[in-house]
Parts: C-alpha cells; sequence; structure tokens
C-alpha cells in the first residue's frame, strides 16, 4: 500500500526523482517486476523511442524542400548520397565488400568513410543512402542484439536483426528516411544476408548490391558468381566488382574495404586503393584495368605479307 | 511492376504471381514468393508498394490464424474477404494507408465451390471467374474473356494460365522471368510447377 501511494504523491524522494526525469526527458520508468521477467523486457516497454518529426502537417515535403538538390541545388542541406556495396553468400561464409566514398552532390565529401557497420563480431550492416540515417539506425541494432543477446542468453539470429530493422524503418516509412542495407552475418542457420531498406523492403537472398554503381557491380558479380568459390575466389570478385563499380559511377570509388564472414565471426580482408587495383591489381603484377588488361593485344587482323612486312 | 493472375475452374482456383522482387530497375530476387496460404483453403496474392505489401500480408495471415484458434470453425472465403477488404477500408482512411492489391482465391468446402475475389487497395472488392493485376491485366483480361471456361478442368486451366503468362512475355516491354502458381481445391492447398 505504502508503494502504491507513493507513486501518486506530490512531494517525498519518489516524485522528486518523477519531476526529475521529466525534467531530463528520461526514458520511461522501468519498473522492478521487468528486472524479474524471464521473458525479458521485450514485452513489457514501450517498443521503439520515438523522434519528434517537425511539427508540419507533411513532414516529408518539408524534408525534401529543403534537401532536394535535384530540383533545387542551392538547398540548404545536401544529404550525402551514392555508394557501391556488395555481399554475396557461397559455400565459404559471406563476402562483403564497399567502397569508402561519400558525396554531397558533386562534391566528393570524403574518400575514407567506413560503409561496413560491425554490429557485433558476427553481424555486419552496409551502408547506402543517407549515410546518416544507416550509421545511427545500425549502430541502434547493435545495441538491441547485445540486450537481446543479454535477455535470451543466445546470440540473435541474422534473420531477427534484419526483421527488427525493417519493422523500425517501416514505422518511419514516408518520413524520409533513406537507407539500403544488408544484413550479414552467420547463426545457427549458417551463412545469411537480408536485404533491407527504407522502403520497408526485406529480402533473404545469397546475392546482392546496393547503390548508385550497383548495376556496374552486379555485372562483374552475376557473370562470376557460383556456389563453390574457393575463399580466394570469392574474396577477388567482391574486390573486382566494387572496382568495377568505382571506375564507371562517378558516385563510387577512393578505396574498397572487404571483410568476410566465417563461422567464427567476419574478418576484415583488407583496404584496397581503386586506382591501385586499376593499374597494379591487388598482386601488384595484374591491374583490373581494360587497357592494363588487354595491353599489347590487338584486333588489327593484316593479311600474312602486310604483318611480314611490318615485322 | 508485379503481375499476378488467378482462374477458377471446376471446383478449383488458380493463382498465380511473378516472383521477382524489384527497385528501380534492378530486380533483387527472383524467387520471393507473392502468395500467401492464409488457410487450408485460401490463397492471396499481394502487390503493389514495396514494403507495405509484406507488412499486410504477414498481418492478414496472423489475424485469420488467430480467428482459426479462437474458433471450431475455420472462416470461410466470403468472410475472410470481407474482413480482408474491411481492413483494406480502414487503412486507406488512416494516416498512412496500405497500398496493397490483392487476389483471394478459396475453396468454400461446405457448399463445394471455389471463390476469387479482385481486391485493390482502395478497397473495392469483386468476385469474378478470373482476375489479374498489375500490367499483365492489360493483356490477359481480353484473352481470358476469350479462352476462360469455368468448368475447366485443371489442365485446361493450367494451359490458359500458360497463355496469359506467354502473351505477357511477348508484349510486356518488362515481362516477368518466372512465376509461382498455387491452386486451391477440396484437397487444400498445393503449389505447382508450370
Amino acid at each position: 500500500m505504502h508503494a502504491f501511494a507513493e507513486r501518486f504523491s506530490t512531494n517525498g524522494a519518489a516524485a522528486e526523482l518523477r519531476r526529475a526525469k521529466e525534467i531530463l526527458g528520461e526514458d520511461d520508468d522501468v519498473s522492478d517486476v521487468m528486472w524479474g521477467s524471464s521473458g525479458g523486457f521485450g514485452s513489457l516497454v514501450n517498443g521503439v523511442p520515438k523522434f519528434a518529426v517537425p511539427s508540419v502537417p507533411d513532414p516529408t515535403s518539408f524534408l525534401r524542400m529543403h534537401t532536394d538538390d535535384h530540383a533545387d541545388p542551392s538547398c540548404r542541406i545536401k544529404i550525402k548520397h551514392g555508394t557501391t556495396t556488395l555481399a554475396f553468400r557461397f559455400k565459404g561464409g559471406v563476402i562483403v565488400a564497399v567502397d569508402s566514398r561519400a558525396t554531397a552532390g558533386s562534391y566528393v565529401a570524403s574518400g575514407t568513410v567506413k560503409k561496413v557497420i560491425e554490429i557485433n563480431p558476427y553481424l555486419l550492416g552496409t551502408m547506402a543512402g543517407g549515410a546518416a540515417d544507416c550509421q545511427y539506425w545500425e549502430t541502434y541494432l547493435g545495441i538491441q542484439c547485445r540486450l537481446h543477446e543479454l535477455r535470451n542468453r543466445e546470440r540473435i539470429s541474422v534473420a531477427a536483426a534484419s526483421k527488427y530493422l525493417s519493422n523500425l524503418v517501416y514505422s518511419y516509412k514516408g518520413m524520409g528516411l533513406s537507407m539500403g542495407t544488408m544484413i550479414c552475418g552467420w547463426d545457427k542457420t549458417g551463412p545469411a544476408i537480408f536485404y533491407v531498406d527504407s522502403d520497408g523492403t526485406r529480402l533473404k537472398g545469397d546475392l546482392f548490391s546496393v547503390g548508385s554503381g550497383s548495376t556496374f557491380a552486379y555485372g562483374v558479380l552475376d557473370q562470376g558468381y557460383r556456389w563453390d568459390l574457393t575463399d580466394e575466389e570469392a574474396q577477388e570478385l567482391g574486390r573486382r566488382s566494387i572496382y568495377a563499380a568505382g571506375h564507371r559511377d562517378a558516385f563510387s570509388g577512393n578505396t574498397i574495404n572487404l571483410y568476410h564472414v566465417k563461422e567464427d565471426g567476419w574478418k576484415f580482408i583488407g583496404n584496397y586503393d581503386i586506382s591501385e587495383m586499376h593499374y597494379n591489381g591487388p598482386g601488384g603484377a595484374d591491374g583490373y584495368g581494360y587497357d592494363v588488361r588487354v595491353q599489347g593485344r590487338t584486333s588489327a587482323n593484316p593479311p600474312p605479307e602486310a604483318a611480314a612486312a611490318q615485322a | 511492376m508485379d503481375v499476378s493472375f488467378a482462374i477458377t475452374g471446376k471446383g478449383y482456383v488458380i493463382v498465380a504471381a511473378d516472383t521477382t522482387a524489384a527497385r528501380s530497375i534492378v530486380k533483387m530476387k527472383t524467387d520471393e514468393d507473392k502468395i500467401k496460404v492464409l488457410s487450408p483453403h485460401l490463397l492471396m496474392a499481394y502487390s503493389g508498394e514495396p514494403g507495405d505489401t509484406v507488412q499486410f500480408a504477414e498481418f492478414v495471415e496472423r489475424n485469420i490464424r488467430l480467428y482459426h484458434i479462437r474458433n471450431p470453425h475455420g472462416l470461410r472465403p466470403q468472410s475472410a474477404a470481407s474482413w480482408i477488404r474491411r481492413t483494406l477500408a480502414d487503412s486507406l482512411r488512416s494516416r498512412r494507408p496500405y497500398s496493397v492489391n490483392l487476389l483471394l482465391g478459396g475453396y468454400d468446402t461446405s457448399e463445394h465451390a471455389p471463390h476469387l475475389y479482385w481486391m485493390d487497395y482502395l478497397g473495392t472488392m469483386v468476385e469474378v471467374p478470373f482476375a489479374a493485376h498489375g500490367y499483365g491485366a492489360y493483356f490477359a483480361l481480353g484473352l481470358l474473356d476469350r479462352y476462360h471456361d469455368p468448368e475447366g478442368s485443371l489442365e485446361d486451366g493450367l494451359a490458359t494460365l500458360r497463355r496469359c503468362i506467354d502473351e505477357v512475355a511477348k508484349r510486356l516491354v518488362v515481362a516477368p522471368g518466372q512465376y509461382k502458381v498455387k491452386v486451391v481445391d477440396k484437397d487444400g492447398v498445393r503449389e505447382i510447377a508450370l
């Protein structure tokens, strides 16, 4: 009875604490019952925390008014867009490869962006679309995955983690979020990739590429992909595909970041300069560039006497 | 870009939907199942706004399942269609409606008859002998008016479906590659390889 009265009293320590929380804008009360619940917090707390959205009738068009640089190049906010990311599953695990360029409009804002977000030692997320949206929400996803682990004494599956993210972005649908991401990892079911975007689409698959350069990457990836690729072949395919996009797509480039997920978690394979790949290749011997690759070869087909005269 | 067809015949409904999931001009996946099995005698093909489609279909799936758990008898196709239509209509009048188009095919085991409902995101519902959604509808409906037989055997129905798919492949610029085909009849639901 005492505790009950305290909850509604206007003075005393409990009320003081309540008031402080109100001022600080802290999260809702977490009652003692929740700590004891073996089912965890999941069913008791109020879902996903909410963002304040602009207090205008249509937040989306409000945001677009200030960010749409196609219609208005002088807009105040330029969102960082343009990327190539890819991930594929094969017998040796999952390969994740991304470029590292960030552009704001036609300006190359950075050439050293980390577009693979390390959610935990078994989960990777890729970043395409709004850099801030991806970075924030995938970090947030990492927090939730860790909490899942603590509550359930078990690592979260890739399917569950990706569904958490897709439900989250779906709840913000139409409010201007922009992300295209692949959640990759290894769980009880083996290697897995899920594509999640800000439309709320969530797809399970073996091979995805996302971003402005994805069409170029697909071209190389689809043609070279087999399930029984060796680890080295798979890493080479991932690297070669991002190179193709970095070379052809103005909004992708600079360097390649390559990851390999196996049963014991992900491993960072390396960072490769795209220009370096163009001229010298990963081994330093054979460049990926067309001119480099076909150097000394010609389609000229002179008759034998002309060839002899030339020699 | 989604294409879906449904055809009724003697004691069955065939429901077919393409299996591509596309974003912009890129096919992201070529084996996506866009036909949900809602109950032992009920199928639903869905298409429309990415994200909304799966969310809405799973919502319907779980509610129908809940009804089956709570009640001794499942919903008949007529009642299920009615509930789904109302859900869509309520959604249309909410702050953010689901933009989902549906084909609902079911077999009523008590009156031994197949039922097919065409539904769009505006909450329009009509019971029809054959139906189509997406660009495929422009090519298939005329063809179905000409070739559909309400008393056709399953083989006839599948042959008619084949005609629709071939016609779309022949004339539609952005024709999808593969289709998933499911049938519901007195024995329940099963998938058929074309």
